[in-house]
């Protein structure tokens, strides 16, 4: 395809050339299962999208690509009626449909995995992939039944969750994926996953992509949204680009580069990243002679984590790898004092101190960023500037409000250091893109001043851009002095940021060294031991309440 | 021209706006039924009237309801409140009946401070269970709502105490520079609190931690010291209101002073646009829904309707209230009102 192509063409809803059409080669051209064609949404004046155009046809998979706030997730929900739609036709199957709930696009086949997963955490993982078509008897719920159900979908996935367990016991990972396989329960002919992989392991992409490429292979039509590049080239078959809620084209895979695309995305070229690599591999400046700035002892958790030790001096990156299940989240939870010890000692700068909860942390200069978002960051129903003063005001009491003046320098100080779109103090929380609700929760931690750093999963569903921007300010904040303890499922982020690396198997720490020239691969090995385990071996999450 | 509909656009999508206008549509329902409805007249320098009589008799509900919308926003609910009122009004003509000079401005103000600090340990005894024990709000507050009557029974000996305290009885029935003095007292409270929790950060804190306890607790927010403050703050407020209503009649009655009172601060609060569910809370909203409640009372009577029917009107606000709230209802207003601009547009296209 010609890279002239220009995006009014495709916006202004003009027949594309027939191969295109044809969205995997060798497969005869059918007509689109869903049409969406000049779709405008503004809300409250703000347009979100304007005139944007996607079509999904039978047995391929379709990225959606946009930077944070681009208007991916509007546009899914657009489709499946979260949102009317101020301009625009959707065509699902050659009808004109206009859904005006999520039930009824899903009566009429489009299965939805929303970004932010809005499963009910008090009931069990079976009820929630079966809630609404709970297989009865005699007037009941048969719950035997449903539970083999779940079990053989769950199956499918290659997932070791019991379906009887309470989903709120299980990590945010795994409430993700209780979500994809609800989803996937269901026989639809369009499967919509917004960031589905945004917390998983590679293992747990890999066997989603199994099962996409299987109902690809049916016929049913997948729409893919996520930051990572790597896997939407593995996986999709073509892509659509948004930027700021506008139709940038769309595109054949085969035919795109990575580099293409993410100028497509962001309208420039990223540079950063290689930058980066260079300078945090040439600066490994840390005095480890000196007093730790946090250093544990036989910190341990019954059922969440086996005794630990560890240090982390000023100025230094620590990496935590691992995988979901591993500990490194209850780790950091135990660090922090979110989770009580049982067991061991910490010490910050040298003096014992014990965390009862997070506000003791706090009060020693500790900061922890969740990987869960939804559920332990975000307060959805107050503004953008609330949510990023709330831990600064919580530590001055609540008798001392933050001055005017101050909280407006320090939000817009914030605002344009990261970039959050809208650049607006007061709009809800709740309204931001997901990419954007992380960079404000992020700087609800930076504007603690801490002098240890943990953060869970901190570019979880941040885009490319960006990543590289928080990686940077990671990396400038530790060479100003700030120690940082850095998880991620991304082991390339890990790598590329960490001055040392501990690695997390079984909920305990099975490794520990010093970051030069340590590759994806040696992490890998060291995190499956002396052989990649069976899924036999593997920590099964019902054990373990979070990952 | 621009200018105007935006404004009114702001305007329709207040958050006041359905409680005020409610309001006015049951006082213009008076209006009707009786011209003379919003009459006021002066007599002996004293401010005379329905609507006096209307915020006067309404001083009571309002202090309760406000500080049951910080409890409701903090996520919790206090159905002990008209109990704690009993006991306030108890414990402060229990006193006066036995002091020395039972008529002295003194024995009033001391009356008053003890049944206060009785208020105060009562609020802690339910911000204890909510806050450390974890028992759920309406569980825990349950608790004082039964044992509370029989407590100021205890106090009263189970008798009706009468009290002669000019000074006392003028919570309830005193005029102070034209105005009765238990508007004043509700009105000075309303201020105060208004004051306290929105240019303290009191106010965000108490929505942060109703609207996602888990992520105020990871950011440091001492929620524990924060909900059993509100719970001290709607006993203390429930307090007043007990007072109030005992210098009202110079009576304890422990077993009718404030009952029901708590359903009617909560309905108060859901009128005001405060969620059960926590989170954002309207002090204003409160102070509308608590007049809008008073004036029901006023209207059934004034319309020739046996006052015994109020229950029933007020069930039927709380059917509306609800159905207002629904998320399905108003997502199919909603839609509708979207969906409507768009196939115009269609039309013209
Ligand atoms: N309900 C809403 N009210 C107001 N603005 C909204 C609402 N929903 C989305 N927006 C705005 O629309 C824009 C697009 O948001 P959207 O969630 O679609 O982004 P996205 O492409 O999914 O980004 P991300 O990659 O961060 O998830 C953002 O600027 C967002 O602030
Ligand atoms: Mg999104």
């Amino acid at each position: 395809m010609s890279q002239t192509q220009t995006p009014a063409a495709v916006g202004s809803g003009t027949p594309a050339p027939a191969r295109e059409v044809a969205p995997v080669a060798g497969r005869p051209a059918a007509a689109p299962v869903v049409e969406m064609q000049g779709i405008s949404i503004a809300f409250g004046g703000v347009p979100a999208l304007d005139d944007v155009a996607l079509r999904l046809y039978p047995g391929e998979v379709h990225a959606l690509m946009g930077e944070n706030g681009a208007g991916k997730s509007t546009l899914i929900k657009a489709l499946t009626g979260v949102y009317a739609v101020d301009a625009g036709t959707i065509v699902v199957d050659g009808r004109e449909e206009s859904f005006t709930s999520p039930a009824a696009s899903q009566a009429a086949g489009i299965s939805t995995v929303y970004q932010e997963v809005n499963l009910c955490t008090n009931l069990t993982v079976a009820e929630n992939m079966l809630l609404g078509r709970e297989p009865r008897r005699f007037g009941g719920i048969h719950t035997r039944a449903m539970n083999r159900r779940a079990r053989a979908t769950l199956d499918r996935l290659g997932l070791d969750i019991d379906p009887a367990s309470v989903l709120g016991r299980h990590p945010i990972a795994v409430q993700q994926l209780v979500a994809i396989a609800r989803a996937v329960d269901v026989e639809a002919r369009v499967l919509i996953l917004d960031e589905p992989t945004s917390s998983l392991d590679a293992d747990e992409v890999a066997r989603l992509f199994t099962v996409m490429r299987t109902l690809r292979d049916q016929g049913t039509a997948i729409v893919f949204v996520s930051h990572f590049l790597d896997q939407v080239f593995e996986i999709s078959d073509r892509l659509t680009v948004l930027r700021n809620g506008r139709l940038v084209g769309e595109r054949m895979v085969a035919e795109t580069s990575q580099l293409e695309l993410v100028k497509l995305m962001l309208g420039r070229e990223l540079a950063t990243l290689e930058e980066l690599d260079r300078e945090v591999a040439e600066t490994d400046l840390v005095d480890r002679t000196a007093t730790p700035v946090l250093q544990v002892l036989g910190l341990g958790r019954k059922g969440s984590l086996q005794a630990t030790d560890l240090s982390v001096y000023e100025g230094e990156v620590v990496g935590v790898a691992g995988l979901l299940g591993s500990g490194r989240t209850e780790l950091a939870r135990l660090l922090f004092g979110a989770d009580t010890a049982d067991t061991g000692e910490i010490e910050v700068h040298g003096t014992s101190r014990r965390f009862r909860s997070p506000r003791h942390a706090i009060d020693r200069r500790l900061a922890f960023s969740s990987e869960n978002r939804r559920a332990e960051g975000v307060i959805e129903d107050l503004s953008v500037a609330d949510n990023m003063l709330l831990a600064m005001q919580a530590s001055r009491g609540w008798l001392r409000p933050i001055p005017a003046a101050q909280r407006q320098a320090l939000v817009s100080k914030y605002v344009e250091a990261l970039d959050i779109r809208p650049a607006n103090p007061d709009a809800t929380m709740r309204n931001l893109s997901g990419g954007n609700q992380q960079k404000v929760l992020l700087a609800r931690w930076l504007l603690t001043e801490p002098e240890l750093l943990v953060l869970d999963e901190p570019t979880r569903g941040i885009d490319v851009g960006a990543k590289a921007q928080i990686q940077q300010l990671v990396a400038d904040l530790a060479r100003r002095g700030m120690a940082v303890v850095f998880i991620s499922a991304e082991l390339e982020e890990v790598l590329r940021l960490s001055d040392r690396l501990v690695v997390m198997r079984e909920r305990r720490k099975i490794d520990e060294r010093l970051n030069d020239d340590v590759s994806v691969s040696d992490v890998l090995e060291l995190i499956a031991g002396q052989e990649r385990p069976t899924d036999q071996e593997r920590p099964t999450p019902q054990e373990a309440p979070r990952g | 021209m621009a200018e105007t509909p935006a404004r009114l656009a702001l305007l329709r999508r207040h958050p006041l706006l359905w409680p005020v206008v409610a309001l006015v549509a049951l006082l213009a329902i008076n209006v009707v039924a009786n011209p003379g409805f919003l009459s006021l007249r002066m007599q002996d320098g004293h401010l005379y009237g329905n609507l006096v009589d209307i915020a006067r008799n309404g001083a009571p509900v309002l202090l309760v309801a406000l500080g049951m919308t910080l409890v409701i926003a903090t996520r919790g609910i206090d159905l002990s409140v008209g109990a704690v009122a009993a006991i306030s009004g108890a414990v402060a003509c229990v006193y006066i009946a036995g002091a020395p000079d039972g008529g002295s401005v003194g024995t009033a103000i001391v009356a008053c401070s003890l049944a206060l600090a009785t208020c105060v340990a009562l609020g802690l005894w339910n911000g204890f269970l909510v806050s450390v024990l974890g028992i759920q709000p309406i569980i825990a507050t349950l608790v004082l709502m039964t044992a509370g009557r029989g407590l100021a029974m205890l106090v009263t000996d189970g008798q009706i105490t009468t009290v002669n305290n000019s000074t006392f009885a003028g919570l309830g029935v005193g005029f102070v520079a034209t105005l009765p003095i238990a508007i004043l007292v509700a009105l000075g409270v309303f201020a105060l609190t208004a004051l306290v929790v929105r240019r303290t950060a009191l106010g965000m804190l108490i929505e942060a931690v109703g609207i996602n306890p888990e992520a105020s607790r990871l950011a440091g927010v001492r929620a524990r010291t924060i909900i059993w403050t509100v719970y001290v703050f709607a006993a203390l407020c429930a307090g007043l209101a007990g007072l109030m209503i005992a210098g009202n009649t110079s009576a304890a009655d422990a077993n009718n002073a404030g009952l029901w009172i708590e359903l009617d601060a909560i309905l108060a609060v859901v009128i005001g646009g405060t969620s059960l569910a926590g989170g954002r809370f309207s002090l204003a909203g409160t102070l509308v829904g608590a007049l809008f409640i008073q004036t029901l009372a006023t209207t059934i009577p004034n319309l020739g309707i046996p006052a015994q029917t109020n229950y029933l009107f007020k069930a039927v606000v709380v059917i509306l209230v609800c159905l207002l709230q629904s998320p399905r209802v108003r997502h199919a207003l909603r839609v509708r009102r979207r969906t409507l601009p768009m196939t115009a547009k269609a039309g013209v296209a």
